[in-house]
């Protein structure tokens, strides 16, 4: 083998620098905000870092806290109420002879295939009718219906994913049906239901547009919090905020991986 | 026959959400687009084409133009990503290109809005860097910063989807055309991209239908006129409480969704049968 250069590294090191700039730049930038106690044109960098505004955010007086609150109780709720509904419906997708099972899957598309603003606005105006407005249950609700397909799809493919043998014979050897589903199926399903928990859970936590219409101002989570810090030009708090919704977003993309694996991943939306 | 009622017994509560709190609403969206005062026409329709047909053009352009972007650059992503040859770059990439995915866009929109806007952190790094002056700054807080934050956002996922069914292609034809010496560029538009077409379709329109609804961006990055038909709706709702335009606007999106969605369905119905 003779020294061979290759100049390909060249164009390729650009490419992939560019790419990390146009993906991190922004991301930096959020960061930068966060610790600025005073950053203005033309400076690159911020010309002091500190913590007062995350002081500020986390003292008790302040209202992130009680937003991180609400948007927990809400993304746990909303999780309850899913699994609830998806593990049954999920169950009877993958297991059962079912009557028109591909537009019954196709159903819990519906919310993500129309656009659903105009969806919300007339919610709203209803649940203010039954004093649903301004209501956590009211917002769980929105929440719910707007996560139901990952929660019916991951978990029908999580169950498809277990063999069927083994709840056969935990059945011949004298189990009942309960008795198997929640001995035999259920465990071995379990991760695919865990990642499919993470999903509606991720989606509540950041869900704005519904929350906007339903919830506000009552309900404030904390995309809301951060909806009106930014726009009253209050760059710090918005960016402590965003990062609070950034770090387990990125996290559940670290791991995804490991709660979904491909052998539930490829039956998804089948 | 018991399964079958059994089955549908434990499928229903969750259909029944689906029903309540989206179908319905979204056939009191349709009927309240033609209620005019107690009685039914096209008057929302004509106020909505004489005050917002501007930012219906807009939100088209701008939405067909971030989903062609989106499209191209998933394809140049996951062609990268099955035909690179160079194992380090490969897993750089694979790496680098999903972090967007899961940032939500209410983020994005904060993110970007510090970072495009005209003494955002981007010019100043140009400024430094010495490639402007602080004269030729201009910000990008305009239609450029909503597709920037649309491409930025959306991209991860369809590459994530393209990437997978290319990954899943057979690839004894791609070594067959190497092997007749087809440039990789030749094998990616010529072999790969027409097999995954169905892919990329889904991908697209599911994104395509996800920027037509998302209100924060067009909130955050490009309040003023014109804007996206989302920002229309809540302003209408905000300062007029003026449901029935709202629901006209509404309606209109949804038509200009309905013939891509359309698409979609015969798609999936063709895969799934």
């Amino acid at each position: 083998m003779t020294a061979h250069i290759d100049l390909w590294w060249l164009p390729r090191a650009f490419i992939l620098g560019l790419l990390a700039f146009i993906i991190f730049g922004p991301l930096t930038n959020l960061l930068l905000w966060t610790v600025a106690e005073k950053w203005y044109f033309p400076h690159m960098l911020p010309l002091e870092y500190g913590f007062t505004f995350w002081q500020r955010v986390f003292s008790p007086r302040g209202n992130a806290m009680a937003s991180l609150m609400t948007s927990i109780i809400v993304a746990t709720l909303t999780v309850i109420v899913s699994l609830a509904l998806a593990i049954p419906a999920g169950y009877a997708l993958s297991r059962l002879k079912l009557p028109f099972r591909g537009l019954i899957l196709l159903a819990f598309l519906i919310p993500q295939a129309f656009p659903n603003l105009p969806v919300y606005v007339n919610i709203a105006r209803f649940f203010y009718e039954i004093g649903l407005n301004g209501t956590i249950a009211g917002v769980v609700m929105v929440h719910v219906t707007h996560g139901l397909v990952y929660a019916v799809w991951i978990a029908t493919a999580a169950f498809s994913a277990v063999d069927i043998d083994l709840e056969e014979a935990a059945r011949s050897i004298g189990a009942g049906p309960l008795r198997a589903f929640r001995d035999v199926t259920l465990p071995l399903a379990a991760p695919g239901l865990m990642a499919s928990a993470i999903f509606v859970f991720l989606e509540s936590l950041d869900e704005f547009t519904g929350s906007y219409f339903v919830g506000a101002p009552v309900v404030n989570t904390l995309p809301l919090l951060l909806y009106t810090a930014g726009s009253g030009g209050n760059y710090q708090i918005a960016s402590i905020t965003a990062l609070l919704l950034l770090v387990p977003s990125i996290g559940f993309m670290l791991v995804v991986e490991r709660f979904l694996r491909a052998d539930v991943l490829s039956k998804v939306g089948h | 026959m018991q399964t079958r009622f059994l089955a549908l017994l434990l499928v229903l509560p969750a259909l029944i959400m689906i029903v309540l709190f989206f179908i319905l609403p979204l056939f009191a969206s349709i009927l309240g687009a033609f209620e005019v005062g107690d009685s039914f026409g096209l008057g929302n329709f004509s106020k909505s084409f004489d005050l917002y047909s501007k930012d219906m053009i807009f939100t088209v352009v701008i939405v067909s133009i971030s989903t062609v972007l989106i499209g191209l650059l998933s394809i140049a992503i996951g062609g990268y990503l099955t035909l690179g040859e160079n194992p380090r770059s490969v897993a750089i990439l694979r790496w680098l290109y999903r972090w967007p995915m899961f940032i939500p866009f209410i983020v994005v929109g904060q993110v970007l809005r510090t970072f495009l806007a005209k003494n955002g952190l981007m010019n100043n790094i140009l400024v430094s860097l010495g490639i402007l002056t602080p004269l030729q700054t201009t910000g990008f807080l305009d239609w450029r910063g909503i597709v920037i934050a649309f491409v930025w956002k959306q991209t991860p996922f369809v590459t994530l989807l393209v990437a997978g069914a290319m990954a899943s292609l057979d690839r004894s034809t791609i070594e067959a055309a190497r092997n007749l010496g087809a440039s990789r560029l030749r094998i990616l538009i010529e072999i790969v991209v027409p097999q995954i077409s169905g892919t990329l379709l889904v991908g697209l329109i599911l994104s395509f239908v996800t920027m037509m609804s998302v209100l924060s961006v067009p909130l955050m990055i490009n309040a003023q006129s014109p804007t996206m038909l989302t920002a229309d709706i809540a302003f209408r709702i905000n300062a007029h409480g003026d449901y029935g335009v709202a629901n006209a606007l509404g309606v209109i999106s949804l038509l200009l969704t309905a013939g891509v969605a359309l698409i979609y369905l015969r798609q999936t119905m063709k895969d799934r049968l």
